[in-house]
């Protein structure tokens, strides 16, 4: 029952579940960073008229979205050693699995951003002289950044919340540290709950921030 | 690339039993299937229902239905599974806690189904509100003025528009389903994800193995994909969605 529980060793274990956290907030930054520049390329390449480069992302894109994240991460952690003949730690092996596995996702998002600039700037930075990349980068990209800020930040969130899934490789996340705390303590419960409350404080903290900005633009 | 391929596993017998390998990789898609399709039904009811409640006039409920919505999408799926598995049993009285814990039938089964439906019931809710929202203020007036009460208004004039227009975004949230049901290995499910991590222990043939899990689950989120085109194909309202709608511009 409730009042059986022992919310004094979570004070105790705050500092190991802190670390825990930094690891969690270090793969969220790197996969979101990561993931957006990776994403931008692969929406460029997807709505390039080059036809084997668009097949090419297009099949990246679809497959990444199909595969349940945990076979991804399940995969990576697999095939990475296979190919590079080293043993890669599982910590390592999170930040470069969500790194490519968000730049599909965010690269759908940056395609929609691309897809609302208006033909007429596309036009009009063709018409002063800009090559395809300068037009990209002085005209389109900018305006589809910020059209799709909102859903950029939204991702990130989803994102936040699916780092929790590095539990399938063990890495040593906020989820991870609070079931090894919970273990050295024999406290799983008080730990679990623990655990939803920050997760739970951090996202509705970040989406409320988004609903504000975007109803502000 | 130091690897020994061997992609007759499937039918060699697993180390101490009698099945193969294959019969692991089914019994999990069985299982993926049951959770998935158990806990989409649920979703679809909650949902609806939860969805529909945020657009009425009352206060109360609207803020009820909103609070449902918050609190299952800002926790992770897989921590939701641990409140559900390790923290509810305590929270129940003392003989309801104990039978749950100890003789409960498909105990990890239950839970996964109900922590999935009630996670996709919030987001079904919110494709069903804004559903709703999308449509002209003038058609529930409409409705009222009709004499209709407000639940005949719903259930005659709001819902059978707002419901059809949903089912492209409810088709990603039936295909997501499926994907999210992988979560379930963390409390010991026997779905796809759970075998495929204990046949890559067991057989070390882990590029083969999960190989045939994504295809599994590939099947999956094109047969759910299907299904909705079809549905979609079905319900449309003529005139209202966007391919009819380019065939009345044109003429």
């Amino acid at each position: 029952m409730l009042s059986d529980f022992d919310f004094s060793v979570i004070a105790d274990s705050l500092p190991f579940l802190w670390s825990g956290l930094q690891f969690t907030l270090k793969l969220t930054l790197t996969a979101m960073l990561g993931g957006i520049f990776l994403g931008t390329l692969l929406a460029l390449a997807r709505l390039s008229s080059v036809a084997p480069l668009a097949t090419a992302a297009t099949w990246y894109i679809n497959i990444m979205r199909s595969i349940p994240l945990v076979m991804v991460i399940l995969w990576f952690f697999l095939v990475i050693p296979l190919l590079t003949g080293a043993p890669m730690g599982a910590e390592n092996s999170a930040l470069v699995t969500f790194t490519l596995f968000e730049a599909a996702f965010y690269a759908e998002i940056m395609r929609a951003g691309i897809q609302s600039v208006t033909r007429g700037q596309v036009a009009a930075g063709y018409a002063i002289g800009f090559s395809y990349s300068q037009n990209m980068r002085f005209v389109i990209l900018p305006q589809a950044f910020r059209n799709m800020l909102p859903v950029l930040l939204t991702q990130t969130i989803v994102l936040f919340q699916d780092t929790s899934l590095v539990y399938a490789i063990g890495a040593k996340d906020l989820l991870k540290a609070s079931e090894i705390a919970g273990k050295n303590y024999n406290r799983p419960v008080e730990m679990v709950v623990f655990v939803a409350l920050v997760y739970f404080v951090i996202c509705f903290a970040l989406s409320y921030t988004v609903k504000r900005l975007s109803r502000r633009r | 690339m130091n690897y020994h391929w061997n992609w007759g596993i499937f039918l060699e017998p697993v180390k101490g039993g009698d099945e193969t390998y294959l019969d692991w990789l089914l019994t999990g898609f069985g299982w993926t299937l049951a959770v998935s399709l158990s806990a989409w039904l649920m979703a679809l009811m909650l949902g609806i229902l939860v969805g529909t409640l945020r657009t009425t006039p009352s206060k109360p409920l609207a803020a009820l239905a909103a609070a449902w919505v918050e609190l299952f999408r800002n926790i992770p799926l897989l921590v939701q599974m641990f409140l559900w598995f390790f923290v509810v049993p305590e929270l129940l009285p003392r003989e309801l806690s104990l039978w749950v814990k100890q003789d409960m039938p498909a105990k990890e089964f239950i839970t996964a189904t109900l922590c999935l439906g009630l996670f996709t019931s919030s987001r079904v809710a919110e494709q069903v509100r804004a559903g709703i929202e999308a449509l002209p203020s003038g058609q529930r007036m409409a409705g009222l003025a009709l004499g209709f009460t407000l639940p005949q208004t719903y259930r005659h004039v709001l819902l059978p528009c707002a419901l059809r227009m949903v089912v492209p975004p409810l088709t990603s949230e039936f295909m997501n389903v499926f994907k999210n049901s992988s979560v379930a290995f963390a409390i010991g499910v026997l779905e796809l994800t759970f075998q495929a991590r204990q046949m890559q222990e067991d057989s070390e043939q882990g590029i083969e193995t999960f190989f045939a899990v994504t295809l599994l689950y590939f099947i999956c989120a094109f047969t759910a994909n299907r299904v909705m085109a079809l549905i979609e194909r079905r319900t449309r309202v003529p005139g209202q969605m966007a391919g009819q709608m380019a065939g009345h511009q044109t003429t």
